[in-house]
């Protein structure tokens, strides 16, 4: 029996091969992301050393201009009420349907599935712009209207667009788990005297906790690191922004200024988040993605 | 009778609101996409002008289109390959061997995944920087820096953004399959050892076969999603420069319709959109194998 020899020089070498690649591709991984943590707090003459040695101290400093000058501290609370409003707006409105849709037998049922499965295959940044177009059109006509337009440029109209294309993975993600469930549940609770509603409510979404979970996880890295639909629907020059948008302009502003601080600790504004996040919940996540298997 | 009524307004009420949703904002847009593709619109009025396929014919005299097209292709082409290839590898040996520290392994390669598109451009700009960037001070340790390499000038910038786009993708495709090998039967591995296959022959006859299913439903997913992961890490890295090197077929439709040329932009987005749907039935066609129980 093979199992039985003791491992060779040729097995031992495969190995040290193996734990020598794992770790290559740890250290490419892990290093940048470091380093952008630490450059964080490096001061703006540290930047024209070798980027190698360590912040000569803490240098607070860039995370408060970048957080008040760059105004990374506004944008940021824009991002968490438009990522809070598309999360609740999604839920409210995707729940109900994905439950309707798996659990009942009704005419014309089967087309609407196809149609949301369809929707997989449309990817926001195709639609993006005829999008943008039909709100601007909108707020030309609510201008001419009752004198002034509120589509563009608006937080809730972002979350809701937010909430909307990401309807149909939510659907079949929510469908597919609804649909193991045995009808057994509702009939006890028919029987009992609850009508559909109060069923829905009480008996069977408190069921699908794991996989709203697993929605609200993906959702919310989707939502929160999404920059083009809001580049495209913030897009007034002094109007509101989210973070990444926030993080991009700052780029892209510090590219000429060579101010290099503010925009590192701008870019650990942005993904400190999803990195607590993530850690917390690390098991959900890299679990919960084989009941998807796909990603937009 | 009265139940048959609540019941249809229950499910009416249910449905509703994600339908309407669902029309407004992506199956009236879609539409629009082809439908805009036709006209001519003026850049600040919603007045339309019908001009049948001739955004189509410019299309085909424009050189920086036809650039962007072939650059969604070299990146569709090697992130695809690259990714896959290193994904597999990768989930074969962290399942099938004995590793310690896997779950830390597991939990590193997936880190980029959650990342901004943005943030991953932040820092790969501090890694790509001519002068003090993080690759070239490596490099300098091998070779002569006193002309530092300019990996976004404009006859690297395609490989830098392809190394960009495999170290997010990776983790993610990694984990993935790791999940479905771990559910190929560990019999299957031992009765192979007792024919005398090796590790190599095992990766390619047991493993590969048995999850090919899930293989190719990712690949044809891979390859619409790097369509536009290509735009946006084009946006965010190079704004599709130096002089449109870097250009991607979605990014040059982005900037089309920041030039006001609506219909002309949404022409490029349904040649593209065409094009990733002709690709991913190919693909499909391409890898059909008999399935395989186990």
């Amino acid at each position: 029996m093979s199992n039985c020899k003791k491992p060779g020089a040729s097995e031992r070498l495969y190995k040290a091969f193996i734990y020598f690649v794992l770790i290559a591709m740890a250290v490419t991984i892990l290093v940048p992301v470091a380093w952008a943590f630490m450059a964080s707090i490096k001061e703006n003459a540290e930047f024209y050393g070798n980027p190698w040695t360590l912040p000569a101290g803490f240098y607070w400093q860039n995370f408060v201009e970048a957080w008040n000058t760059a105004k990374m501290g506004e944008y940021m609370f824009n991002s968490v009420v438009v990522t809070a409003l598309a999360l609740g707006l999604l839920l409210i409105v995707a729940l109900p349907a994905a439950y309707a849709l798996s659990r009942f037998q009704f005419r014309g049922r089967a087309i609407l599935k196809t149609c949301f499965m369809a929707g997989l295959f449309i990817n926001v940044n195709y639609i993006v712009v005829p999008i943008f177009l039909m709100l601007r059109d909108g707020d030309m006509w609510l201008k001419k209207m009752i004198g002034d337009g509120f589509l563009l440029n608006n937080m809730f109209v972002l979350a809701l667009v937010y909430a909307a294309t990401a309807l149909p993975f939510t659907i079949y993600l929510l469908s597919s788990y609804f649909a193991t469930l045995p009808h057994d549940f509702e009939e006890a609770a028919y029987i009992d005297g609850a009508g559909y509603a109060r069923t829905m409510f009480s008996v069977i979404f408190p069921m699908a906790k794991p996989s709203i979970i697993t929605v609200v996880l993906f959702n919310f890295l989707l939502f929160w690191n999404e920059y083009i639909i809001s580049m495209t629907l913030l897009s007034s020059a002094d109007g509101a922004r989210t973070l990444p948008v926030g993080l991009l302009n700052l780029m892209q502003a510090q590219q000429s200024a060579a101010n290099y601080g503010p925009m590192y600790a701008g870019l650990v504004l942005v993904m400190l988040p999803t990195l607590i996040l993530y850690i917390c919940v690390q098991k959900n996540l890299t679990e919960g993605m084989t009941v998807g298997g796909l990603k937009g | 009778m009265k139940k048959n009524i609540g019941r249809g307004g229950f499910l009416a009420a249910c449905i509703a609101p994600a339908a309407i949703l669902f029309f407004i904002f992506m199956i009236l847009p879609t539409l629009n996409v082809f439908r805009m593709s036709l006209y001519q619109r003026g850049a600040y009025s919603p007045e339309e002008t019908f001009i049948g396929f001739k955004n189509f014919m410019m299309l085909l005299n424009d050189a920086q289109f036809i650039r962007s097209m072939q650059n969604t292709i070299l990146l569709v082409v090697v992130v695809t390959i690259v990714t896959f290839a290193m994904a597999l590898i990768f989930a074969g040996i962290l399942t099938r061997e004995k590793i310690k520290g896997q779950n830390f392994f597991r939990i590193v390669f997936y880190i980029p995944n959650i990342l901004s598109i943005v943030v991953i451009a932040g820092i790969f700009s501090a890694i790509y920087k001519p002068e003090n960037g993080m690759l070239n001070s490596i490099l300098g340790l091998f070779m002569d820096m006193t002309n530092p390499i300019l990996w976004k000038g404009e006859s690297l910038v395609m490989l830098s953004i392809v190394m960009a786009m495999i170290w997010q993708a990776v983790g993610y495709y990694m984990v993935m399959y790791m999940a479905s090998m771990s559910a190929v039967p560990l019999t299957m591995y031992e009765s192979a050892q007792l024919d005398g296959a090796n590790r190599v022959q095992q990766f390619f006859q047991i493993t590969i076969p048995l999850i090919w299913t899930n293989i190719r439903t990712t690949l044809t997913f891979f390859i619409i999603s790097t369509i536009n992961m290509a735009f946006l890490f084009v946006k965010a890295m190079t704004s599709g420069g130096p002089n449109g090197a870097s250009e991607v077929a979605l990014s040059y439709m982005y900037s089309q319709k920041d030039a006001g040329l609506f219909g002309y932009s949404m022409a490029i987005g349904v040649v593209v959109f065409l094009f990733s749907f002709a690709l991913s039935a190919l693909v499909n066609k391409v890898t059909e194998r008999q399935t395989l129980e186990y």
